[in-house]
């Protein structure tokens, strides 16, 4: 498998991605704002689309317009607090209505590789852009830990506590649409929100304490993506899809788990 | 410089065109134990968020300390514990230890051990609302009145000169409201917090607060709790609202 020299890379910028998206998506789901994932993807559609049609990469206009989306929704974020849903579905459904008008405006054939994600693709732009931005979120995460710990479970005081919640949100906000319009290159468009939160969804089971959230979901996204993609290569299916139902097996697996484990505990 | 630990001059607030509050004049003195009592709806906790900074008025200052609230940045020296700080999903992965170290040194890092001297500041904390044994629990497991402990203990992990609470006795039941009380007289006597305190229970917190403001129609009115002046304003608190109030104060 490794003979293969796309399959070389699949594997460094799945592993990579891997780390990322689920980091990345433990605090959206905390958070609850796990639907900026779906909103952000159908935004980064947009960008690709657009970026086919101007001729520009489309892994960077993608970036653009979802840097673009990220700021609105945090900016959106406070003066709706209550109506934090609706804002994220008339971010998600601007993205979706511009990126099929831009589709059907020009040549875009290649957007199907977008959509489901495809590794014979991948450039080493792709490879270097995801090293960066995985050294990135992995120093934030690591010196800002304690500060984006306060603030996820409790913003309020967080703030009242001199954190500076402001700037650290804004920030965390590309960081969400950096992961978006990375990570669809391997997993698409379509199944990016859910390589961010099912690792997460199976961590949150079975985590007492932050810290070990955080670990199961990046060991969760990691087991994901070297399964998925081993299973695509010698079955020949396509990449996202297999990451991500190996992602949901481990879900439902933990699940069960969980289920036997407590009717034997629990005497009928 | 007097010894007025909180206060407000002239302060109105509003939400959009909704005016809450108007012209609000009050100090809160070191030492001071004091209850805020009001109906619904009647800008208990915005008077509170005003006094930690956390919404600007429109009108008026605040000082907190002596010091513009805008200028203040003492913020070890201040506790809060929020109306709905126990409405955290209970599948929150954190435990006791992580919440109430969170208050402790908040540049630390993920591969940073939180030191012998952070865990023993952290169980001294917890000791104080006898949930020592807590530490290594998830939070989400503890019961309504144990989490309302943990908080506490969260907010006086850094030793704070002055202590904020929004409603903190709500599904908390006779027994423990008992040893809430207790606990307050202990921090209030001797550890020389101030405290100051929403409460719905207009009985029990007249017997326990040295001064009580009553908040009605986005004013503001500071009474010592054993004045029957306050009692007309008790009765529209209870739901009495055909009693025009009358008396001036
Ligand atoms: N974020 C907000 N936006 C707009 N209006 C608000 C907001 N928060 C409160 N209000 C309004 O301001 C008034 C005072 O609200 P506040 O929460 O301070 O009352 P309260 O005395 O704490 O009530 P409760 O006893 O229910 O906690 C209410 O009429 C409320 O509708
Ligand atoms: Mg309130």
């Amino acid at each position: 498998m490794f003979s293969y020299e796309f399959m070389q890379k699949s594997f460094i910028m799945g592993i990579m991605i891997a780390l990322i998206a689920p980091t990345i998506g433990y605090f959206l789901v905390l958070r609850r704002q796990s639907i900026v994932g779906d909103a952000l993807s159908h935004v980064a559609l947009s960008g690709v689309a657009f970026g086919m049609i101007t001729n520009f990469y489309p892994v960077y206009t993608a970036m653009v317009f979802s840097i673009i989306a990220a700021l609105g929704i945090e900016g959106l974020r406070k003066k709706f607090e209550n109506y934090a849903e609706l804002s994220l579905a008339i971010i998600l459904s601007a993205g979706i209505g511009l990126a099929s008008v831009l589709i059907s405006l020009g040549n875009t054939q290649g957007i199907l590789s977008y959509l489901f994600g495809s590794l014979a693709l991948i450039t080493d732009q792709d490879i270097l852009l995801v090293i960066m931005l995985g050294i990135i979120i992995f120093l934030t995460v690591i010196l800002f830990y304690k500060s984006l710990f306060y603030m996820t479970f409790d913003e309020e005081s967080a703030t009242l506590a001199g954190i500076p919640t402001r700037p650290i949100n804004l920030f965390f906000s590309i960081l969400v649409a950096l992961t978006i319009a990375i990570s669809m290159r391997i997993v698409g468009i379509l199944l990016v929100s859910s390589l961010m939160i099912l690792p997460v969804a199976a961590s949150l089971l079975i985590a007492n304490s932050f810290k070990a959230g955080i670990i199961y979901s990046n060991i969760f996204g990691l087991i994901s993506v070297i399964v998925g993609l081993t299973i695509s290569f010698y079955l020949d299916l396509a990449p996202g899809g297999t990451i991500v139902l190996s992602a949901l097996i481990i879900l439902v697996i933990i699940i069960l788990l969980q289920y036997f484990r407590s009717k034997i505990t629990k005497p009928a | 410089m007097d010894k007025a630990i909180v206060k407000l001059e002239n302060v109105s607030f509003s939400y959009g065109k909704n005016k809450v509050l108007e012209d609000v004049n009050f100090s809160i003195e070191e030492g001071d134990f004091v209850g805020i009592i009001g109906a619904n709806g009647s800008a208990k906790t915005t008077l509170l968020k005003l006094m930690v900074g956390l919404l600007e008025p429109d009108k008026g200052a605040v000082y907190l300390m002596g010091k513009a609230i805008k200028d203040f940045k003492d913020y070890k020296s201040i506790g809060y514990i929020s109306q709905n700080v126990r409405h955290f999903n209970p599948m929150f992965p954190a435990t006791v230890k992580e919440v109430v170290g969170a208050n402790l040194n908040t540049s630390r890092n993920f591969f940073e051990r939180s030191r012998k001297k952070e865990e023993e500041k952290i169980y001294k904390a917890l000791e104080i609302v006898e949930m020592g044994q807590f530490m290594d629990k998830k939070i989400g497991k503890l019961s309504g009145g144990q989490k309302q402990r943990v908080f506490i203990a969260r907010a006086l992990i850094n030793k704070p000169k002055i202590l904020f609470m929004d409603e903190p006795l709500v599904g908390v039941d006779l027994n423990s409201q008992d040893k809430f009380y207790s606990l307050m007289e202990k921090l209030n006597k001797e550890y020389n917090i101030t405290l100051v305190m929403v409460s719905h229970d207009i009985g029990v917190i007249t017997e326990k607060v040295n001064r009580i403001l009553c908040l009605s129609r986005g004013r503001v009115y500071d009474h010592k709790p054993d004045q029957t002046i306050c009692f007309d304003m008790l009765k529209e608190v209870f739901g009495n609202k055909m009693n025009i109030l009358i008396h001036r104060h």
